[in-house]
């Protein structure tokens, strides 16, 4: 019986392309991305980067509600959102908001959403996500729904939902992957396997040496990439998009990665869970690092270019929390009106009641 | 006019949907080929195709989360939890997800999900097949309660379920599928959601029920009559939202009401419809408004169920009791 898990599980072995040095180390695998779209990858992960360091200070500052970092896993986020289609649509977890913002979301609304305003969720048309999920693993069986509603629409098309290590241990995310593969459904669900579900390190979580493993037994495609390699998890999620469009089936992609910062901005203290030792040997894998090391081979990036993203992610961070700043108060009579098409009786004598209150 | 069984109603109202509007889906554990344990979705496969009327792995919460997701893009789904005491297993896709996503999303998106499942006592399944959960269903914001007590609200009421736009919870009792026909035209119509109905006029008190125990106040209202007490039955029909209007116009007139349910006294409405009259007509009432309930233990096995379950005695009793108050 061993001897059958373990040549399960070896044959998830990690995909990479670009070495810690950012070598590449398997050519054949590399994606075919124009000189214009290697920069834009570099731009969107330093822009992100930028971006959470101001997200964590402006928490600090009591100016953002809820937010769960993101530095480490940019090459995670931004490579496999890189590959999809305007049209495609993404099912969230409530740390991925970079890919819903670079998949449309203006960033004033992730700001709103971080604050608990209800204009955050407004996802404008034609931007096709959700709004993040809190319940670990919930948006896994809807991400089967969507795209198997994509399959029937006919739709060259995916969907694409998130989760982390922890989610993987969720009943859902078995129930999503098993329906998903039953109907052949135009979907790709990743896991940031970030190691620690809050505080549980994966080890813990399960006894299988993968989570990609875990497509096996739902009879759909596994594949292991190393998260911090951003042209791996852009070549996979891109693989893995071709193949569902074309109607073969869903995809688990398991990224590598792990999260610098601490679960969420409410108090979490990684160093009760974590040693020196292991941030230091995943700051080693720094995906910004290492991709910046490839595109400076070829002569694509410079210090000014990295000066230039830094600046812009600054200044549109201002704007953008300006524009947060701006949004109206929220009342109770707004509320109201969202929780049904047509009101109810109780919820119209209650809108009344409100109305009243809140004109005073 | 057709004479059918509650369960007849119910396929013809998806037959009459399927056909009208080609987005909307079908699905369920067995509820394909086999027609559905009860054979609500009988034919149905055959006549629209599987690729509208089809099965689903054996996983509740999975089949919560394809209805929402199949939602987002473009379709109508009719799922069905092939019992409702297996409603523990999606209680997150319909309580936390389908009835928040209108919310969530600022009216941006929506759930046009009917949830179809049985319940109800007197058949005597195997334990959690039977469960009168649908208190739990009232006391979640954002979606709606329907339970049809008769062939013809069958029909009218599923019609409007599954044009509705936000998520719908449509349960059926068990003991109702087979137990009697009704007339039910075969043409469509629909029974707007939240509207009670009158089933028995009177003008000494007022019987306020749902679902199975509706027949059973209607038997009891006859038995009142031979002592010269004349009973109002009203079916609710929608138990959320509660069709208030209906309720009180009939409380202030009768001046004496008793609220009726299978479920537990600490479970199902009983205790909400109390709480409205009292706010509402409490200058007008005679006398206090009792309930008449199931015992708070969990729902019984199955050779228990007649001494659980209450029945018309129960209710002539409570309602002599509010009458010689």
């Amino acid at each position: 019986m061993t001897k059958t898990i373990d040549a399960v599980q070896d044959q998830f072995e990690t995909f990479q392309i670009l070495s810690e040095d950012g070598e590449v180390v398997n050519e054949s695998a590399m994606p075919e991305l124009s000189d214009e779209q290697l920069q834009e990858l570099m731009r969107r992960m330093v822009y992100t980067r930028i971006w959470d360091q101001r997200a964590i200070s402006l928490n600090r500052q009591g100016r953002l509600g809820f937010y769960a970092p993101v530095a480490g896993q940019e090459a995670s986020m931004l490579g496999t959102q890189f590959a999809l289609d305007k049209e495609d649509w993404i099912l969230p977890g409530y740390r991925d908001i970079p890919q819903i913002v670079f998949h449309g979301l203006p960033l004033y609304q992730a700001f709103l959403y971080s604050r608990g305003h209800f204009q955050g969720g407004q996802i404008p048309e034609g931007v096709n996500v959700l709004m993040p999920q809190i319940i670990i693993g919930a948006q896994i069986i809807q991400a089967a729904g969507v795209g198997f509603g994509l399959k029937k629409n006919g739709k060259k098309n995916v969907c694409i939902t998130y989760t982390g290590d922890g989610g993987a241990s969720q009943g859902d995310f078995y129930e999503g992957l098993n329906f998903a593969g039953a109907y052949q459904a135009n979907t790709i669900f990743v896991v940031q396997n970030n190691r620690f579900a809050i505080s549980v390190p994966v080890e813990k979580q399960s006894a299988a040496k993968t989570i990609a493993q875990k497509a096996v037994a739902a009879g759909i495609e596994g594949i292991q990439v190393d998260g911090m390699d951003v042209l791996a998890v852009y070549a996979a999620t891109q693989q893995a998009r071709e193949r569902a469009i074309e109607g073969d089936g869903p995809t688990l992609i398991e990224t590598l990665t792990y999260r610098y910062g601490p679960h969420t901005m409410a108090g979490d203290d990684p160093t009760r869970y974590r040693t020196k030792e292991l941030d230091d040997e995943w700051e080693k894998k720094d995906p910004l690092v290492r991709f910046r090391k490839f595109l400076e081979k070829k002569k694509l990036w410079s210090e000014d270019q990295e000066q230039k993203v830094v600046d812009e992610a600054k200044e549109d961070i201002k704007a953008a929390i300006k524009k947060a700043d701006g949004a109206p108060k929220q009342k109770v009579t707004d509320l109201i009106n969202f929780m049904f098409e047509e009101l109810p009786y109780n919820l119209r004598e209650q809108l009344e009641e409100y109305t009243a209150k809140e004109s005073k | 006019m057709a004479q059918m069984t509650m369960i007849q109603a119910i396929t013809d109202a998806m037959r009459n949907e399927l056909k009208n509007n080609e987005n909307v889906l079908v699905f369920g554990e067995d509820v394909g080929q086999n027609g559905g344990v009860f054979r609500a979705t009988e034919g149905l496969q055959k006549e629209f195709g599987e690729d509208r009327v089809f099965d689903t792995p054996l996983a509740e919460s999975g089949i919560g989360g394809l209805a929402l997701g199949l939602g987002l893009t473009g379709f109508r789904p009719v799922m069905e939890i092939q019992f409702f005491g297996f409603v523990f297993e999606v209680m997150d896709s319909v309580v936390a997800q389908m009835a928040r996503m209108r919310y969530r999303s600022g009216g941006v998106y929506n759930s046009p999900v009917t949830i179809r499942s049985p319940f109800g006592g007197g058949v005597k399944t195997p334990e959690l097949h039977a469960d009168n959960l649908e208190g739990l269903m009232y006391q979640s914001p954002g979606i709606k309660v329907v339970i049809p007590a008769t062939p013809y609200d069958a029909k009218g009421l599923l019609i409007s379920a599954i044009r509705d736009n936000d998520p719908v919870v449509y349960l059926e009792h068990m003991k109702l599928y087979r137990s009697f026909r009704g007339e039910v035209p075969e043409e469509e119509y629909t029974i707007e959601i939240g509207k009670a109905d009158v089933k028995r006029e009177g003008k000494d008190i007022s019987i306020i029920t749902y679902g199975a125990m509706v027949h059973a106040s209607l038997k009891a209202a006859e038995e009142l009559e031979k002592d010269g007490i004349s009973a109002e039955v009203i079916d609710l029909r929608t138990i959320s939202p509660l069709d208030i209007d209906t309720i009180i116009a009939s409380v202030e007139k009768t001046g004496r009401a008793i609220v009726v349910q299978e479920a537990q006294k600490q479970a199902g409405i009983g205790a909400f419809v109390v709480a409205e009259i009292n706010d509402r007509a409490i200058l007008s009432l005679e006398a206090p408004v009792l309930r008449v309930a199931a015992p708070d233990t969990v729902f019984p096995f199955a050779s228990a169920e007649d001494v659980w379950i209450p029945d018309h005695r129960d209710i002539v009793e409570k309602a002599k009791k509010v009458y010689n108050f």
